[in-house]
């Protein structure tokens, strides 16, 4: 479980956090939904320690993560597994060496025993056949899954995901959706994920929580989306017109 | 921003790239890399602008001494003095801080925007060290391998010159090549050439480290890179010189 406790963050005259505090459940796929610049993205690198906030705390498992020493924080560390937007694949490696990296630089597994794990994690996000291959010979989706076989070969306890389907086509962000929901389901990771994918929300969101202005606006669940009055979360939650007949087949509503 | 700012930046920089080393074994096999990114991929351009640069400076030196009373081996020993002096430690390493340094600061700033380098900090990877230590120590170890090379190519570049035109004989250029040779200009050289490796590569990843926004930036820094340890070199070569031949 991760806590955060009154998050502040500023870059020079501008505020882009005001004092968020939520709680992000253990083994469920916790979602961060807010409009481009609301600060979903800052928040999400403030709690992994990119950026430093002014005020307020963040406790992994009951851990105050900035009151710890360097070497404390570089256990942590260890425990988070995250999915960057851009995939964030290091270029000069192969797919393989890219999910090996993390046991290389943290374990003293034997190479033999490191490939091995690699196997399993690629196997698991079905990307067979291209551990020799390097990130720009694949396609936006097969690098998304090498990101999230990368992020899971340490068996991380936190697993971060910032718009893990922008710029796929829609089958394959609902198969990174499903991915991401599975994987937290198996290894009761506590993960949170960055979108402003709706489909993605409405497909696997368990705890939602909705940025707007830099504070926390609203929090639930899929349902209380759906049955939710807030004008700023409705404005934002269903701008389409898709959007809106999917409210109205399920729930009934019009407006 | 203000210069004040660039120069403590570059020294947390620096803290953070000696600050905490990760595992020395991948450190050497990525030092070994970088050996050959930046040291043994420069070897062409290397050797071929030194035996040009020798054989320019033969025969400039042969042009420009027309007074009966002054020795021919004099062309020998102008080229000697001046290769090893100047043109090799200081050009070759200016012609590196454009190649080598906006190679280093376009990969390492298209890693940050690319979001690899949070990827590293975000694994608990100390990233400035990761990328940067074997960068430096790389250079610091070949580079004056390479301005060794550089200065017998040079001189090498010379002698054909001599044979070739005819403007000293081969025999007064050995000669002068032989005259008044003091060992410590050696040393001087290769003393420079390892400060200079070390701005090249220090300044050209504190620029690529970070940098903000996208391909353009990535551009500017590499640009604003090659200037920045160019002039430092520069400076580092007067004060250098002071320090050690004056």
């Amino acid at each position: 479980m991760i806590e955060v406790v009154g998050l502040s963050k500023r870059f020079g005259e501008q505020q882009v956090l005001r004092g968020i505090g939520a709680t992000f459940e253990k083994g469920v796929v916790n979602q961060v939904i807010g409009r481009s610049g609301s600060g979903k993205s800052v928040l999400a690198k403030c709690i992994v320690g990119l950026h430093t906030p002014e005020e307020g705390r963040v406790l992994y498992d009951g851990r105050p993560f900035f009151e710890m020493t360097l070497e404390e924080k570089r256990t942590i560390r260890q425990e988070i597994g995250m999915l960057f937007q851009s995939s964030a694949l290091f270029d000069s490696m192969t797919v393989e060496d890219n999910v090996m990296f993390p046991m290389r630089m943290f374990t003293s597994m034997a190479l033999e025993a490191m490939r091995e794990r690699a196997r399993v994690c690629l196997e698991r996000v079905d990307i067979i056949g291209k551990e020799k291959l390097f990130p720009a010979e694949l396609s936006g989706g097969m690098q998304k899954r090498v990101g999230i076989a990368r992020a899971i070969a340490l068996t991380p306890k936190y697993l971060f995901c910032d718009e893990p389907n922008s710029g796929l086509d829609p089958q394959t962000a609902i198969l990174i959706d499903e991915l991401i929901k599975e994987l937290t389901e198996e290894y009761g990771t506590t993960t949170i994920v960055i979108t402003h994918d709706m489909n993605s929300v409405m497909e696997t969101g368990q705890n939602i929580m909705f940025i707007h202005d830099g504070q926390k606006w609203w929090q639930g669940d899929r349902q209380q989306l759906l049955d939710s009055s807030d004008q700023e979360l409705n404005d934002f939650v269903f701008a389409s017109d898709l959007m809106r007949q999917a409210r109205r087949a399920i729930t009934g509503r019009v407006q | 921003m203000g210069l004040l700012f660039h120069i403590g930046r570059y020294f947390e920089f620096l803290r953070q790239v000696v600050g905490r080393p990760e595992r020395a074994k991948l450190y050497l096999q990525r030092t070994l890399e970088e050996v050959d990114l930046l040291g043994v991929r420069s070897l062409g351009i290397v050797a071929l602008l030194s035996v040009f640069m020798g054989a320019v400076i033969t025969l400039q030196t042969s042009s420009n001494i027309d007074a009966a009373w002054i020795p021919r081996y004099v062309v020998g020993f102008t080229a000697r003095q001046s290769v090893i002096l100047e043109f090799s430690p200081t050009i070759i390493s200016l012609i590196l801080a454009g190649k080598v340094g906006s190679n280093i600061a376009a990969e390492i700033g298209t890693m940050r925007v690319k979001e690899q380098i949070d990827a590293l900090d975000i694994m608990g990877v100390n990233s400035a060290s990761y990328l940067v230590l074997p960068k430096i120590v790389a250079a610091m170890v070949i580079n004056p391998f390479l301005i060794v090379i550089s200065m017998f190519l040079s001189i090498f570049g010379g002698w054909v010159v001599s044979i070739g035109t005819g403007v000293v004989s081969p025999t007064d250029y050995i000669t002068g090549l032989q005259w008044d040779f003091d060992p410590f200009t050696v040393t001087y050289a290769l003393i420079k050439t390892v400060v200079f490796a070390f701005i090249i590569t220090t300044v050209a990843a504190y620029h690529g480290y970070h940098t903000q926004g996208g391909a353009l930036e990535v551009g500017r820094s590499s640009t604003t890179a090659v200037v920045y340890s160019s002039i430092l070199i520069l400076i580092a070569n007067y004060l250098l010189t002071q320090l050690l031949l004056i």
